[in-house]
């Protein structure tokens, strides 16, 4: 709603504001965003003060439902379970910077095959491949005890016994979380400038040298943002155990991660105002973890 | 021929150039087969799972669990793909997939280029308290929306339907970042001139900006399309009916305790990601930029 004169419209626009046309352009994103991001954030808060009834009724509890958390057995397991596979997962980094280097390497023949097939786990539905790996894992016919048995070894229950299923759980996650590493590792193998392998070589480093001495270390900002999604992701873990496992499964109770016991108090258990201290929960540790990256981030990483 | 640095070259003896290119390349004149070797043992580790579930799914149930493993089906079962029709409502569950996804993509395209175009161009109060309030959604777990999110749904009476298990994804603080990255990126020049011509706000907007946003639009689009089609935990709150659920919730059901059909489960997985598969190979490029800038969702 401007009203300048067409010579100084430019000019005073710049000076002023853009009048309505702001709310125009923002506002259907931010009615949606309130409705379904701002409101909840309270929401949340306050459901975790609150006991909710069997049959609709709520009630204020103050904070029985924090004291619940400190009191209840499954909580420390759950964490644990969430930080193991978190842990495994970020061991694919290492992995996936080996690849990437030489995924990225110039003029590299047949490149775009190599891509889909490192890449194809990126774009594949978690829920379906868990389905699949869990017949991989089955302990009857799946391949895994089969191949273990060929070197003598009598494979676990993979799916059903608490730490081998969080194990293969661990693994799914690693094999499907490795394609985005290679990706975002490879935009930052793309940013590190030729000319310091070219100074490398004429200094006398080879391949390995020059691998640890320039890549490596240039590589370390996105190794470090890698690590950071990485471990929140990984602290998200659901999908595959909910998928290789199933809810039936007698070892869910150890296995299970935050997540999941998030998702079971709320919508099995019908545990709202609890299940709201546990989504707190996640949200603190998620937190801490960030914070404590970034701490050591000065150790490790390098910035020109 | 796979050690030749440059495809034009492929005729005449690599070596007779090699110490011109030595100079220019100087990483490309080492043997690449041991590269090669490693890269694809590792490509087909990869995808090994996937070609194991097409394996699966065209064997028979005896064959799926026979030990030691059958390697490929002595007769090809191509009935278990009509089975899984029969067995659950696929067709359902496909098509309701495919429409929140449309849903979702078109919704985020529309509001997330609008509003990063207010955020990166536009002048008003409040501008960067407003836009650190939106970014302040992605430091946030899923958790802490996830039982509100399902009452919104439930008093609107959207439970069940595929408003419902679209609507929340709609709105992305993610996609409006990338969307005023995009913006910021481009030259103020184009706009000073449309507005010299007397174009007001919206059609420098669609006119101008919009049409030059191609492959932002395309990386937003890619986020949300993979992002909508794979979800599990939200479609499995919001709808509870088998035929008003997605892909990725039916799936889940498919594994009774006991009497679970193999070979029809693997050909449904395998159908639930083809669709997504094919995007990916078609549009390969497109995608891996796409997921280059997934990073920042957590």
């Amino acid at each position: 709603m401007s009203h300048e004169t067409a010579s100084a419209a430019p000019r005073s626009r710049r000076g002023g504001t853009d009048g309505w046309w702001p709310l125009v352009f923002l506002g259907p994103l931010l009615i949606g965003v309130a409705v379904f991001y701002f409101w909840p954030i309270l929401a949340t808060l306050i459901n975790s003060f609150t006991v909710f009834g069997p049959f609709g009724g709520r009630t204020f509890n103050g904070l029985a439902n924090f004291a619940q958390l400190l009191q209840d057995s499954f909580i420390p397991r759950a964490v644990l379970n969430t930080l193991i596979y978190t842990v495994i997962v970020l061991c694919g980094i290492p992995l996936a910077v080996c690849i990437a280097s030489l995924l990225n390497q110039k003029g590299l023949r047949f490149a775009r095959l190599y891509q889909v097939l490192f890449f194809l786990p990126a774009v594949s539905m978690p829920v379906a491949v868990s389905l699949v790996w869990r017949m991989i894992f089955n302990k009857e016919f799946g391949l895994v005890n089969w191949v273990l048995s060929l070197v003598g070894i009598d494979g676990p229950y993979w799916v059903t016994a608490p730490w081998w299923s969080l194990l293969a759980v661990s693994i799914v996650g690693l094999w499907s979380s490795l394609p985005l590493a290679i990706i975002i590792l490879g935009a930052g193998l793309r940013g590190i400038p030729a000319e310091l392998y070219e100074a490398a070589q004429l200094d006398g480093a080879g391949t390995v040298r020059q691998f640890f001495s320039v890549t490596v270390p240039l590589l370390t900002p996105s190794i470090f943002f890698l690590s950071i999604i990485t471990a929140i992701n990984g602290f998200q873990l659901f999908d595959l155990l909910f998928a290789m496992m199933g809810q039936a499964n007698p070892a869910m109770a150890d296995t299970q991660s935050l997540v999941y016991l998030f998702y079971s108090e709320a919508f099995r258990q019908n545990n709202q105002g609890y299940a709201s201290v546990i989504a707190l929960l996640i949200l603190a540790i998620i937190g801490a973890f960030t914070l404590l990256q970034f701490r050591l981030q000065r150790r490790w990483v390098h910035y020109e | 021929m796979s050690e030749t640095p440059a495809p034009t070259t492929a005729r005449t003896s690599a070596r007779t150039t090699a110490p011109d290119r030595a100079r220019s390349r100087p990483r490309a004149r080492r043997p690449r087969w041991a590269t090669h070797a490693v890269l694809l043992i590792g490509g087909i580790l990869m995808v090994f799972p996937f070609l194991w579930q097409i394996n699966m799914s065209l064997s028979t149930q005896a064959e799926v669990t026979s030990v030691p493993p059958s390697w490929l089906p002595a007769t090809p079962q191509w009935k278990n793909y009509p089975a899984v029709f029969e067995q659950v409502p696929f067709l359902h569950q496909f098509v309701n997939t495919a429409l929140v996804t449309i849903a979702r993509v078109i919704g985020q395209l529309l509001l997330c280029t609008l509003a990063g175009y207010a955020f990166a161009r536009m002048r008003f109060r409040g501008k960067n308290l407003v836009f650190a309030l939106v970014l302040s959604i992605l430091m946030v777990p899923y958790q802490i929306y996830l039982i509100p999110q399902y009452g919104v749904i439930q008093n609107l009476g959207l439970l069940n339907t595929i408003a419902g298990i679209a609507a929340p994804g709609v709105f992305s603080a993610f996609g409006t970042f990338l969307m005023r990255q995009h913006f910021l990126s481009m030259p103020a020049s184009l706009e000073e001139a449309a507005r010299l011509d007397g174009a007001n706000p919206w059609q420098t907007f669609w006119r101008i900006m919009f049409p030059l946003s191609g492959p932002a639009l395309s990386a937003v689009a890619i986020l949300t399309a993979l992002a909508s089609w794979n979800d599990l935990m939200w479609p499995l709150v919001a709808a509870t009916y088998d035929e008003k659920t997605t892909l990725a919730v039916g799936l889940t059901s498919l594994q009774g305790q006991f009497t679970t059909d193999y070979p029809v489960m693997m050909a449904a997985s395998f159908m639930a990601m083809l669709p997504l598969m094919i995007l990916f190979i078609v549009l390969q490029r497109r995608v891996v930029e796409g997921l280059a800038h997934s990073g920042m969702k957590g």
